[in-house]
């Protein structure tokens, strides 16, 4: 196993043009795992800790661009209000040790359906920007960046660059279930984000399909339900019935099979529980907020 | 790292710490104690803190020797298959491999076992479960024995594997062991009359999952040729005789030959108490006359030890319409896998506590352990007791409610006491103080608690799900539940159970020490602390040092079955006060006065019967050292007839009750258990800062067994060896424990102790259970609760 | 391949490492501290808990390469060579009771001692999320989180026992 130790993007990208055979590193939360239980052995691997352009946050007009090697402890520390949800998907990743060095290109990369930012990502409407040394750069939404499981749409010689994430043009929430209370993978996870802007809402769900899915149909329904009845301009408490059946259509949107962590039955019945408690909750908060702006 | 080829190699860290610290005050001060700073009574220190806080704790997993190799092993991936061939030639060839071993290379016997040899050290026809040993490696550095271990080619011959239990036993289904019909025990106990009938009945079924031990410190060890032929073990082991003679008949040695010497032990709970690499590190070692290290991986560990057995129970409770029991009626079925191990008295166990602690005139128990292709099953703390908790206090539960009673006061109405008659006729004549746990535990404070609203949620943390943001209160829904249990102290059914230990004192340089030496496995559970206890107490002349556990000294039966505090501290204790004796014996000759009312004082003086001081200093009369070594024994304890199960099969019984308190997120299925009160009997407490751990870990296996812990077996596969998928509970899932403890002293027990490692992880289970079924009103009759039957139970 | 890295303030150098090591192996097979368990080695149990670059992280998950020139602080660096030679978080789970089998306590000091560094007066839920990384099998935590308020009681009335490394030094 060689190791590839790279200082800036350039040489990165060029030794994984030379080497597409080679695993990139950053947090190692996932490929040291594969390394140790004897998983995997990758004939290189290389170290992208040291490429300062992956480590960089920068606010560019209605985007912040994360690097791809920012580990989740200082996206919970430097993004609370540009991505409220982010950082709430942040939190639940594995523990204190994990989000000190798990990072977004790490879960992108990894390409799990299971990834616990993953949702939130799609929710928002992130996208991924990857970049080969021949070809330069391209962005590819995350919501296609997982084709199936552990297989993304990266190309053998790209490397993960940064990830532009839309700043919040609203409330935005992420909740997971998990049989533990805490360092438990998702059976299920949920995120929500409401664009106030566009009046729209973007969902993002893991856990239940092969790739992380969205519920377009719950989107347009919410949207639907708030400009007949109103809701964006008024922010008027939720109609009834709107919470459940947006919850019945994401958990309609799941595709969810039966593994070692829950059945597609219950992952289906969570998705429709979490999403719509997680519409109340950003509905209730953006009330709350435009309640405090109008005082 | 810890050498141990080094001549202080073997002397563990805590014999260089002489002295107690000051006793820390426990939360739950024990009766006052002799007056012997860190004796019997005081919270005193561990001696081995010192090293384990400073990572200078040599475990077994951090031992090393000059020119040592690294073994490995290749395991089955099919639950059932016959070994159609074993080619090792690609794998021997391999650079820096020194030796690939298989069935045939086994010197000795090619079988082993606790009770009966029928695992074998190597598959060589047959294997009979997913991750069973076939070949063994070993190798200059661990990543090329594991390229080596892959590059042995085994040939399987997939067979079905049997892996309902209750088919294995049908009759219908092939043998997996000659002549067994697939039982590997049967148990029968047939109390009072048989064909009883009572106007209020209930009946249930319950399921136990697979439980697993989940120590932190994987099966490791370092085996060192002897230049004598023989092996040196360094292991950690639950009950290193045993481990001996095992090894011997494998290697084809005499025991002499078979030198064990216990490396730190990173917990235990049963799991090591069957071998795992010690035989096969032994071949490698001899075969290579290099030493070996094997240190097994978190997912090879959930392969390289034995389980709680998953159990399936079937009960029917008759009783009066005032709430008294008349009649019980028991079925339990047992998974007990491919290989034996303890099954047999697990099965003993599940029969003789399945009614629970209860008096009841008339009980039909059927306790029954089968042979399947699914992972073996043996020893875990609880030990058969744990399974049938869940079944009978479900059950009392379930009565309660058809008579319209509380549940407390009908446990309490049926419960055992002291002179109580156990299923098997056998009189509990030790304290059984189960209606005052109850109590206990039911006027317990309630903590102040999170209180639960769809608003004004300050911290999501306290709530179902914590951080993952499942809920901020909606569908959480509050439920207290109670759990009684009780298990048997010691080894039972007539086994010969006895612990040696060897007391010398000596002079030292700075004046007397008293040194104690045990075989017993210090496993976590604070053994090395009380026997230093007991030493000072019973030989208040000097510091007192534990001597590294080793096979140089008789046996000290299994640290496990909440027995070594009474067994080797029994064994300490009475080997120290014949070296007392002998003390006395000398002061009286060297001074030339009457042996009689002579003692040893607290304060290390030799005292005449008027308490006047004859010797002040005991090192002039220590110019040979005493040395004591003695076995102790429990009293006798005998067989359960085969028929009707009836025999004093135990020796001693330990009681424990809990309440839970949980809140439900009921919509999800997801419980954060808040609180856990619990009630013990223990008899004395001999350490009160360690007892308080004991019931705390105790309980959190319980909290673990009722909310996640599983091993899930699919087709005789296992699915989840990982941390990843087989969840313990983190410090966000357990609660507080809140105690008391009771210190009724059993005259037959050294100072009066009970056993206490186990209860706790009896009664919890099922307080958990019966919290739930109270907040959501779903019928829980199956453990661990999974998500999905709250949210589809109802 | 070769490894230069500082470790509890000495720049130490590893010859002979496999690249697929982890910093844990590393540590316990070519540095010789051992401190650092190998309970999982799938970041799951937190017993290789270690200060790299003052963070905290499983070492088990760190490629050993990864480590090259970083700062590295493990439970051996808490703490001198004599018995009672201890560091403060150290001597509270000593006194606490928060030691069992001790295959978790190095990694929970570590964690702990990194938590106090940063937040001196931390709440019971606060230090429960901050220790959720880290698994006991023996004690049920309630010794540990003695040990965790005791450390920080005594941290802030400036009792804590004079100690040669961690946060303090």
């Amino acid at each position: 196993m060689d190791f590839l130790q790279p200082t800036s993007l350039s040489e990165a990208l060029a030794m994984k043009a030379e080497r597409p055979d080679a695993t990139p590193i950053q947090g190692g939360t996932d490929l040291m795992v594969d390394i140790n239980f004897d998983r995997a052995r990758p004939s290189a691997t290389i170290d992208l800790n040291r490429v300062p352009e992956l480590m960089d946050i920068e606010h560019v007009g209605s985007d912040v661009w994360v690097g791809a090697g920012v580990p989740y402890l200082r996206i919970m520390r430097e993004l609370q209000s540009d991505a409220p949800g982010l950082c709430m998907a942040a939190r639940t990743v594995g523990s204190p040790q994990i989000r000190a060095r798990g990072t977004l290109g790490g879960n992108l990369g990894t390409a799990s359906p299971a990834g616990d930012t993953l949702p939130l990502l799609v929710a928002i409407g992130a996208t991924a920007e990857v970049a080969s040394s021949e070809r330069g750069r391209r962005e590819i939404p995350v919501r296609n960046f997982i084709i199936r499981p552990r297989h993304s749409a990266l190309e053998s010689d790209e490397l993960i660059v940064r990830v532009r994430v839309p700043k919040a043009r609203g409330p935005q929430q992420f909740g997971k279930v998990g049989q533990r209370n805490a360092m438990v993978i998702s059976i299920a996870s949920f995120g929500l984000a409401f664009d106030l802007d566009q009046r729209a809402v973007g969902t993002g769900i893991g856990s239940a399909g092969p790739v992380i899915l969205d519920a377009p149909e719950a989107n347009a329904h919410v949207a639907e339900v708030f400009s007949t009845e109103g809701l964006w301009d008024s922010a008027a408490p939720l109609p009834d019935g709107v919470a459940k059946r947006f919850g019945e259509l994401v958990g309609q949107a799941a595709s969810p099979i039966d593994d070692v962590r829950g059945t597609a039955r219950y992952r289906r019945h969570a998705l429709s529980v979490l999403a719509a408690r997680s519409l109340k909750w950003a509905w209730n908060e953006h009330r709350e907020t435009t309640k405090g702006t109008r005082a | 790292m810890t050498d141990v080829t080094s001549t202080d190699a073997t002397t563990t860290p805590w014999t260089t710490i002489p002295s107690p610290n000051q006793p820390f005050a426990p939360a739950h001060p024990a009766q006052p104690h002799r007056g012997v700073p860190g004796g019997v009574g005081t919270s005193a220190r561990r001696p081995d803190g010192i090293p384990k806080v400073k990572g200078e704790f040599a475990y077994s997993s951090d031992l090393w020797a000059e020119g040592m190799l690294h073994g490995a092993t290749v395991r089955s991936p099919h639950p059932y298959a016959r070994i159609v061939s074993i080619d090792t030639s690609v794998a021997k060839s391999m650079d820096g491999v020194r030796a690939v071993l298989v069935a045939d290379d086994v010197p000795g016997a090619k079988v082993y076992g606790m009770e009966h040899d029928d695992q074998p050290v190597l598959a060589w026809d047959v294997v009979r479960y997913h991750g069973e040993s076939v070949a063994i490696v070993a190798a200059e550095d661990p990543e090329t024995a594991r390229r080596a271990a892959d590059a042995v080619v085994v040939s399987y011959q997939e067979l079905d594997p049997i892996v309902d239990p209750e088919f294995a036993i049908s009759g219908d289904a092939p043998e997996l062991h000659e002549g067994t019909g697939n039982i590997t025990r049967h148990v029968k106990i047939r109390h009072g009359e048989q064909d009883v009938s009572a106007p209020v009945v209930v009946t249930g079924r319950y399921e136990m999952g697979m439980q697993d031990q989940a120590f932190l410190g994987p099966e490791s060890g370092m085996v060192l040729p002897g230049v004598d032929g023989g092996v040196d073990i360094f292991v950690a082991t639950q009950w290193m005789h045993v481990d001996r003679g095992q090894v011997a008949k494998c290697l084809g040695l005499p025991e002499d030959q078979v030198r064990i010497t216990l490396a730190g032990v990173g917990g235990a709970f049963g799991a090591r108490e069957d071998l795992s690499m010690q035989v096969h590190a032994s071949m490698l070692a001899l075969h290579t006359n290099r030493p070996v290290r094997m240190v097994y991986s978190r997912e090879e560990s959930f392969f390289g030890h034995v389980h709680r057995h998953p159990a399936w129970m079937e009960y029917e409770h008759g009783a009066t319409e005032e709430g008294d029991l008349v009649y019980v009626k028991v079925r339990v079925l047992l998974d007990g896998g491919a290989y034996t191990s303890s099954s047999t008295a697990v099965a003993g166990n599940a029969g003789r506590f399945s009614i629970g602690p209860y008096e009841c005139p008339n009980a039909t128990i059927d306790s029954i352990v089968a042979y399947t292709n699914n992972p073996p099953c043996g020893a875990m703390r609880g030990f058969g007791a744990v399974q049938v908790a869940l079944g009978h206090e479900a059950q009392m539960d379930k009565l309660a409610a058809k008579l319209g009673m509380d549940p407390v006061d009908l446990r309490i109405r049926n419960a055992m006491s002291q002179g109580s008659v156990m299923p098997t006729g056998q009189v509990v004549h030790n304290p059984a103080p189960v209606r005052e746990l109850l109590e206990a535990v039911r006027d317990a404070p309630h903590r102040e608690l999170p209180v639960v609203g769809e608003r004004d949620v300050i911290d999501i943390r306290q709530l179902p799900g914590g951080a993952a943001n499942s809920t901020h209160g909606e569908d959480v829904r509050r439920g207290v539940g109670y759990g009684v249990g009780f298990k048997n102290v010691g080894f039972a059914e007539g086994f010969d159970d006895y612990s040696t230990a060897r007391v010398t004192l000596s002079r030292g340089a700075e004046g007397p020490i008293v040194s104690v030496h045990h075989a017993a496995s210090e496993v976590g559970q604070g053994l090395v602390t009380i026997c230093m206890q007991i030493a000072r107490t019973e030989l208040p002349v000097g510091p007192a040092i534990v001597l590294p556990a080793d096979t140089q000294v008789g046996s000290a039966g299994s640290s496990s079955a909440s027995r070594q505090t009474y067994m080797t501290g029994g064994a300490v204790k009475q080997s120290c006060e014949l070296v007392r004796s002998e003390l006395l014996d000398r002061a009286a000759g060297h001074v030339g006065v009457a042996r009689a009312g002579l003692r040893l004082a607290d304060d290390g003086t030799i005292r005449n019967a008027a308490d006047g001081i004859l010797l002040d200093d005991v090192t002039e009369l220590l110019s040979t050292p005493i040395e004591i070594e003695r076995e102790f024994r429990h009293r006798e304890t005998f067989p359960m007839d085969p028929e009707r199960g009836q025999g004093d099969a135990d020796v001693q019984f330990a009681f424990a009750a809990h309440r839970a308190v949980v809140d439900v997120d009921a919509g999800l299925g997801i419980v954060r258990v808040l609180d856990m009160a619990t009630a013990q009997d223990v008899g004395k407490a001999m350490n009160p800062q360690q007892l308080e751990g004991q019931i705390e870990g105790g309980t959190s296996h319980g909290v673990g067994l009722a909310l996640m812990e599983e091993i899930q077996v699919v087709g005789g596969k296992v699915r989840n060896p990982s941390f990843t998928d087989y969840l313990i509970p983190t410090v966000l899932d357990m609660p507080t424990v809140q105690m008391t403890i009771m210190e009724l002293g059993d005259p037959e027990a050294p100072y009066g102790v009970r056993g206490v490692g186990e209860p706790p992880s009896i009664s919890s289970t099922p307080a958990i259970a019966a919290a739930v079924r109270d907040a959501t009103g779903v019928a829980i009759t199956r453990v661990p609760i999974r998500p999905d039957d709250i949210v589809f139970g109802a | 391949m070769k490894v230069t890295l500082r470790v509890n303030g000495q720049t130490v150098e590893a010859e002979g490492v496999w690249p697929g090591a982890s910093l844990l192996t590393m540590l316990r097979d070519d540095l010789e501290l051992p401190g650092s368990k190998n309970a999982c080695e799938q970041g799951e149990c937190g017993s290789c808990s270690v200060l790299m670059d003052g963070e905290l992280v499983c070492a088990c998950l760190v490629q050993a390469g990864q480590a090259e020139g970083r700062d590295i602080r493990t439970v051996e660096g808490l703490s001198g060579e004599g018995d009672g030679d201890v560091g403060d978080v150290q001597q509270a789970f000593l006194d606490a009771g928060g030691v069992q089998c001790g295959f978790c306590t190095p990694g929970f000091i570590m964690a702990v001692d990194h938590l106090l560094s940063h937040e001196p007066a931390p709440s019971d839920e606060t230090t429960r999320e901050a220790l959720s990384g880290n698994l006991c099998r023996c004690t049920g935590y309630e010794k540990i989180l003695d040990a965790v308020r005791l450390a920080a009681e005594r941290r802030a009335d400036g009792s804590a026992v004079a100690t040669t490394g961690g946060a303090q030094r």
